[in-house]
């Protein structure tokens, strides 16, 4: 690798960094809900995709900061969010809500009818 | 240090030990962005007319905000209440990193701000704080008598 595809690489990478989003997964009878943080992301910079059983969620901040403005100190140095999450089958993808306040997503995906708890009545024999 | 009976148990070790180090590398950097230290996480700017600060608190209710400035000293609390559910409720819970509870943090700003002008405007989950600095008193010639 010479010096020029090194930098274009590093250039790259640094375009390619992202944040890991925090998350809280619950699960209940009727599905999954996500809630995730995501400061400074407003809705149309979120982009929600779910491609077979692959759930991506991506956004970039959106922050107007004054002209000539010198960073001083910064916790949060990279302006974009990712964090990709592996769906298990029983999960219907159809069925997603998602809802985007003050920079917390709630997505909810719906269990398949078919995957809802049932109770199963036993007989005596 | 004792050797361990089995060799392969310590290559086994030496395994485990490896995957989380990756585990580790593979998270880098981009958790150390957000997760790491306190909440909020914030940022600091300056203009020659103001002191910028973002604090990175998405889900708060911008009325139970307190910020507070004091001989150069800005504090930020608040209460982030938690989306997780009661104990007793039926839903299980698979990943809880999210913040919840008080949190209060503190940051020493340069003295020359002006406690009289400070605007704080929460939006899409980013508190922004921004505060004038004093006018410079003006140079003045003293005459002598």
């Amino acid at each position: 690798m010479d010096e020029k595809t090194a930098v274009a690489r590093e250039l790259q990478a640094a375009e390619l960094a992202t944040l890991l989003p925090p998350v809280d997964i619950l699960e209940d009878a009727t599905g999954i809900t996500l809630y995730a943080d995501l400061p400074g992301v407003p809705k149309e910079k979120l982009h929600i995709e779910v491609d077979g059983d692959t759930l991506t969620i991506e956004g970039e901040m959106d922050m107007r900061m004054p002209d000539g403005m010198e960073a001083t100190h910064a916790e949060v140095s990279v302006p974009r969010f990712r964090r990709v999450f592996t769906l298990s089958k029983e999960l219907d993808t159809g069925k997603l809500e998602a809802l985007l306040t003050q920079g917390v997503l709630k997505l909810h995906i719906q269990k398949a009818q078919h995957a809802k708890p049932r109770r199963i009545s036993i007989q005596s024999g | 240090m004792e050797l361990s009976l089995f060799p392969r148990d310590m290559f086994a070790e030496l395994d485990r030990l490896q995957r989380q180090m990756q585990q580790v590398f593979e998270f880098s950097p981009s958790i150390r962005g957000m997760a790491s230290g306190r909440f909020p996480p914030l940022n600091v700017g300056s203009t020659a007319e103001s002191a910028e600060i973002y604090a990175f608190a998405p889900g708060l209710d911008p009325a139970g905000i307190e910020v507070n400035l004091d001989r150069g000293v800005l504090s930020i609390s608040g209460d982030r209440k938690s989306d997780l559910p009661h104990e007793d409720a039926k839903a299980s819970v698979h990943a809880n990193e999210r913040f919840g509870g008080r949190f209060h943090r503190v940051i020493t700003l340069s003295d020359d701000l002006d406690p009289d002008s400070v605007e704080a405007k929460y939006r899409d989950g980013v508190l922004h704080v921004s505060i004038k600095r004093l006018a410079t008193a003006q140079p003045r010639r003293i005459n002598v008598n």
